[in-house]
C-alpha cells in the first residue's frame, strides 16, 4: 500500500504524462489542465502497483527521488513550495512538465528509470494494461474512449465488415514481379 | 555411462529459422528436439486484450538496449505468430550492398537470382497471397492515394494471410484467432511434429559446451509459464549438431555465453547488428482534406478515421528501391498499424517543440483513429554491438513478461541518420502536401531506435573478419553449429525480412544435412513442402545437390 505522500507524488507524475481533470476542487495531485480524465483517472496508480510491471517494489524510491528532484529544481529557480503537499505536487503543471523533461532527457543518469515509470503511466491511459480491454471499454475507460476504440463483438473479439475503399488508388511500381515483390 | 539426454539435432528457437530446418531434418529421419523459450499457445488462446498477462504480452518480447530496442517473438512459432505477415522478396540491389565494410556484404554464392528458387520453396510452403486493391485496408488505401497524389507509385504488399478468413481486426501481434495469418503453426511446425520432432516450450537456452564423442551440450533453464522472471529448473541435452535460431537479439548472446567453454567466437558474433533501418513516422490525417484532396469516402461520408481497421501493413511505396541510386538513399515507405501500449508513447506531437507526453500528446491521442503510421526501412550501417551477456536469457527482465533490458548498443552513424532524415522528409513531402496531414517521426530519445526486424548479429559472408558464418551458415571455427535466423542475414533489406530469413533457412538445410551425415546422423534431404507440394523442390534440386556435396 502506498502512503499518502507516495500516492499524491506518483499521481502528480502520471498527470504530467497524460494530464486530466481534477477529481474534486481540493485535488492537488491532478493539476486539472485538461477537461477530461487523464492517466490518473485511467488507472495509472492501479497499474504501477501491480507487481507484474516490475516497478512496484521501487515506488517508494521513485517518490523520494522525485520529491528530491522537485526540491532541488525549486531551489535552483527560487520557487517557494507549499509545504502542505509533497514538493513535486507543489510544483505548478508547467514546472512539473519541465522537470520531467529534464529527468527523461538523453544523458540524464536516471533517464531509464523515469522513462520506465512514464511508460506504465502512459500505458494505463492508452491501453488500460491493468484491465481486460473489453471490460475497460464497457466501463468507459477515459483513454480507450479518447482513442475511439469501439466495443468488440459479444465474444470479446473485434471484426470489421468494412475495411477497404475497394478500388485502385495508385499506379503500381513498374518493376513489380509476378509474385508482387520488388524486382 | 552417460545419463544425459541425447538427440541428433538440437534446434534453438521455433521461428522461421528454427521451424524450417526442424521440419526438413525430422522429415529426413533425424531425431530433432526444438527448445523454445516462450510458451505454446493454441489459436483459441490468442486474445484481443491489452491486459498484461494476455497473449499480447505472453508471446512478445521487448528488449530495451542502449540506442536500440528490439521487439521479437517469444512463443512457439516465434516471429511468425506475432508478425504482420508481409512477405516481399528483397530487391536485387540488396544482395550487392557493401555497407560499412566497403566490399560486398553477402556471400558471392547468394544473389537474388540464386535465392529466388528458395523464395519459391517458401512461397509453396507458406501460402502467400498477392493482395489486390480490395484486400487493402483503409489505411493502406489512404497511403496509396497520398502517394499517387504526390506522383509516386504504391503497391499492395504480398502477405501470408488468407484474405477470406481475415476479419481485419488488426490484432495480429497477439496471434491470429481466426486462422487467417499463415504462421508457422499452420505449416512447418505441425509437419515437423508429424515427422517426430519434439518441441519443448518454456525452455530457454543459456549456453553451449562440449560433450563426449564430438557432441555439443546445450544448457537450458525452464521458465515459469506466467512470470518469465522466474525459472523452474534446468537441464542439458547433448546433440551431434546444433541449429541456433533464437533470433538476432538472442542468438549472439547464447554464443557469447558459450565462449568460455567452446573457445573463441568469430569476431562478428554480436557485432554488425542491423535494425533493418527501421523508423516510424506518424501522420495525423486531416479528415476533410483526405476527402477533398484525395476523394476518399468509406461510403458513409467518413473519409478515413480507420487506423484501427485492417491487417498490419497493406501498401508500400517502393519508388526508392532502385539499384541505380547510391547506397543509403534506397528505402521503402510502408503503411503500418501499431497498436496502443507498444510504442505510441514514442510518437511526437507536431510544432516547434515536439513532445512525447503532456497535453498536446493527449490531444494527438484523441485523434488516434485518424493516425496513419509509415514504416521506413532504410539501409543502416550494421552499427549494433552486443555487450557482455546478462545473467540469463537475452535480457534482465523487468516485468513478468515482455519487458527487459538487454546489452545491445547501437549508435547510428552519419549514413544511417542521413538515410532516416531523407525518408522522414519524403514522408512529410507526400503526406503534408495540400494539408493532408501533420507528420512527425517517433523519437529515438527514450528507448533509442526501435526495430521489429533485428538482423545480422551473427551473419553469413565470405570474409571471416566481418562474418561469423560461412555461406553455408556454419559458425566459423565451430563445426556442427549452424545459425539460420535473422542474425544470419548480412544487413538491412529495405523491405520486411521474414521472406528472406525463411528462404535463407531453406537454402541452409542441405548444408546442415550434409554436416549431420558427416557427424554420423542418418538423415536424407528432399522433403516436399509441408503440405506435400513438390513443384518448387524440383527447381532447387540442382542447387541443393551442390550444397549437399553430391
Amino acid at each position: 500500500m502506498l502512503d499518502e505522500t507516495s500516492r499524491a507524488t506518483l499521481e502528480a507524475f502520471a498527470d504530467t504524462i497524460v494530464p486530466g481533470n481534477k477529481r474534486s476542487p481540493d485535488d492537488r495531485a491532478v493539476a486539472g489542465v485538461s477537461p477530461t480524465g487523464g492517466a490518473v483517472a485511467a488507472g495509472a496508480l492501479e497499474l504501477i502497483q501491480w507487481d507484474a510491471t516490475g516497478i512496484t517494489a521501487g515506488l517508494d524510491d521513485y517518490t523520494r527521488s522525485l520529491n528530491d528532484h522537485a526540491r532541488e529544481y525549486a531551489d535552483q529557480r527560487g520557487l517557494t513550495l507549499d509545504e502542505d503537499v509533497p514538493p513535486f505536487v507543489a510544483l505548478p503543471f508547467e514546472e512539473r512538465t519541465a522537470l520531467v523533461r529534464v529527468l527523461t532527457a538523453p544523458g540524464h543518469p536516471e533517464k531509464s528509470l523515469w522513462v520506465l515509470l512514464a511508460l506504465f503511466c502512459y500505458m494505463a491511459y492508452d491501453s488500460a494494461a491493468h484491465l481486460h480491454t473489453a471490460d475497460a471499454i464497457a466501463a468507459g475507460h477515459p483513454g480507450l474512449a479518447a482513442l475511439g476504440l469501439p466495443a468488440p463483438d459479444a465474444d470479446g473479439l473485434w471484426r470489421f465488415s468494412s475495411w477497404s475503399y475497394g478500388r485502385p488508388l495508385a499506379r503500381l511500381h513498374p518493376k513489380t514481379t509476378a509474385s508482387g515483390s520488388p524486382a | 555411462m552417460n545419463s544425459v539426454e541425447r538427440t541428433d539435432v538440437l534446434v534453438v528457437g521455433s521461428g522461421f529459422g528454427g521451424a524450417i530446418p526442424a521440419y526438413h531434418l525430422a522429415a529426413g529421419g533425424a531425431k530433432v528436439v526444438v527448445l523454445e523459450r516462450g510458451p505454446q499457445l493454441d489459436p483459441g488462446e490468442f486474445e484481443h486484450d491489452f491486459k498484461l498477462g494476455s497473449s499480447y504480452t505472453r508471446i512478445f518480447d521487448f528488449v530495451v538496449g542502449d540506442g536500440m530496442s528490439v521487439l521479437g517473438g517469444n512463443c512457439v512459432g516465434g516471429g511468425s505468430v506475432v508478425y504482420f505477415a508481409a512477405m516481399p522478396r528483397a530487391p536485387r540491389f540488396v544482395f550487392e550492398r557493401r555497407g560499412s565494410i566497403n566490399r560486398r556484404m553477402w556471400p558471392a554464392s547468394i544473389s537474388r537470382d540464386t535465392l529466388d528458387p528458395w523464395y519459391d520453396r517458401v512461397a509453396e510452403s507458406i501460402p502467400i497471397t498477392q493482395q489486390g486493391w480490395r484486400d487493402v485496408s483503409y489505411a493502406g488505401g489512404l497511403w496509396a492515394a497520398a502517394c499517387d497524389h504526390a506522383g509516386r507509385t504504391a503497391n499492395p504488399v504480398p502477405a501470408a494471410v488468407d484474405t477470406t478468413a481475415c476479419v481485419k481486426c488488426n490484432w495480429m501481434m497477439a496471434g491470429c484467432r481466426f486462422g487467417a495469418k499463415q504462421s508457422l503453426l499452420l505449416n512447418y511446425l505441425p509437419a515437423a511434429v508429424a515427422h517426430g520432432a519434439e518441441i519443448r516450450p518454456l525452455h530457454e537456452v543459456q549456453r553451449i559446451s562440449r560433450g563426449d564423442d564430438g557432441h555439443y551440450r546445450v544448457h537450458y533453464m525452464t521458465v515459469d509459464p506466467e512470470d518469465y522472471r522466474l525459472t523452474t529448473g534446468e537441464g542439458v541435452i547433448e546433440a551431434r549438431l546444433v541449429v541456433l535460431a533464437a533470433g538476432a537479439a538472442a542468438t549472439p548472446v547464447i554464443l557469447q555465453r558459450s565462449e568460455a567453454e567452446l573457445g573463441p567466437m568469430p569476431y562478428a558474433v554480436g557485432r554488425y547488428f542491423s535494425g533493418n533501418g527501421e523508423r516510424l513516422n506518424t501522420a495525423v490525417i486531416n479528415e476533410d482534406r483526405a476527402r477533398e484532396v484525395l476523394g476518399l469516402d468509406r461510403g458513409d461520408g467518413t473519409a478515413y478515421a480507420a487506423f484501427q481497421i485492417g491487417k498490419g501493413p497493406t501498401v508500400a511505396n517502393w519508388d526508392r528501391l532502385d539499384g541505380s541510386l547510391p547506397e543509403y538513399t534506397r528505402y521503402s515507405l510502408e503503411q503500418l498499424y501499431f497498436p496502443p501500449g507498444l510504442g505510441t508513447i514514442l510518437a511526437l506531437t507536431g510544432g516547434p517543440d515536439p513532445m512525447w507526453f503532456g497535453l498536446e500528446k493527449k490531444e494527438m491521442l484523441r485523434r488516434w483513429q485518424s493516425w496513419l503510421i509509415i514504416f521506413q526501412m532504410i539501409e543502416d550501417d550494421n552499427e549494433g554491438v552486443f555487450g557482455p551477456p546478462p545473467a540469463r536469457g537475452n535480457a534482465d527482465r523487468i516485468s513478468q513478461q515482455m519487458l527487459g533490458v538487454g546489452s545491445l548498443s547501437y549508435k547510428p552513424t552519419a549514413n544511417t541518420q542521413a538515410a532516416w532524415a531523407m525518408a522522414d522528409a519524403e514522408c512529410k513531402e507526400i503526406l503534408e502536401r495540400d494539408g493532408l496531414a501533420t507528420v512527425t517521426p517517433w523519437t529515438n530519445d527514450l528507448v533509442g531506435a526501435y526495430t521489429v526486424h533485428p538482423l545480422a548479429s551473427c551473419r553469413i559472408g565470405d570474409d571471416p573478419r566481418t562474418s561469423a558464418l560461412d555461406d553455408r551458415h556454419e559458425l566459423r571455427g565451430h563445426p556442427g553449429i549452424f545459425v539460420t535466423d535473422g542474425s544470419a542475414v548480412p544487413g538491412a533489406l529495405t523491405v520486411n525480412p521474414a521472406m528472406t530469413i525463411a528462404a535463407l533457412a531453406e537454402r541452409a538445410v542441405p548444408g546442415i544435412v550434409r554436416a549431420a551425415r558427416e557427424r554420423g546422423v542418418q538423415v536424407t534431404y528432399g522433403a516436399p513442402a509441408p503440405d506435400g507440394s513438390t513443384s518448387a523442390r524440383r527447381a532447387t534440386a540442382p542447387l541443393a545437390s551442390a550444397l549437399l556435396g553430391e
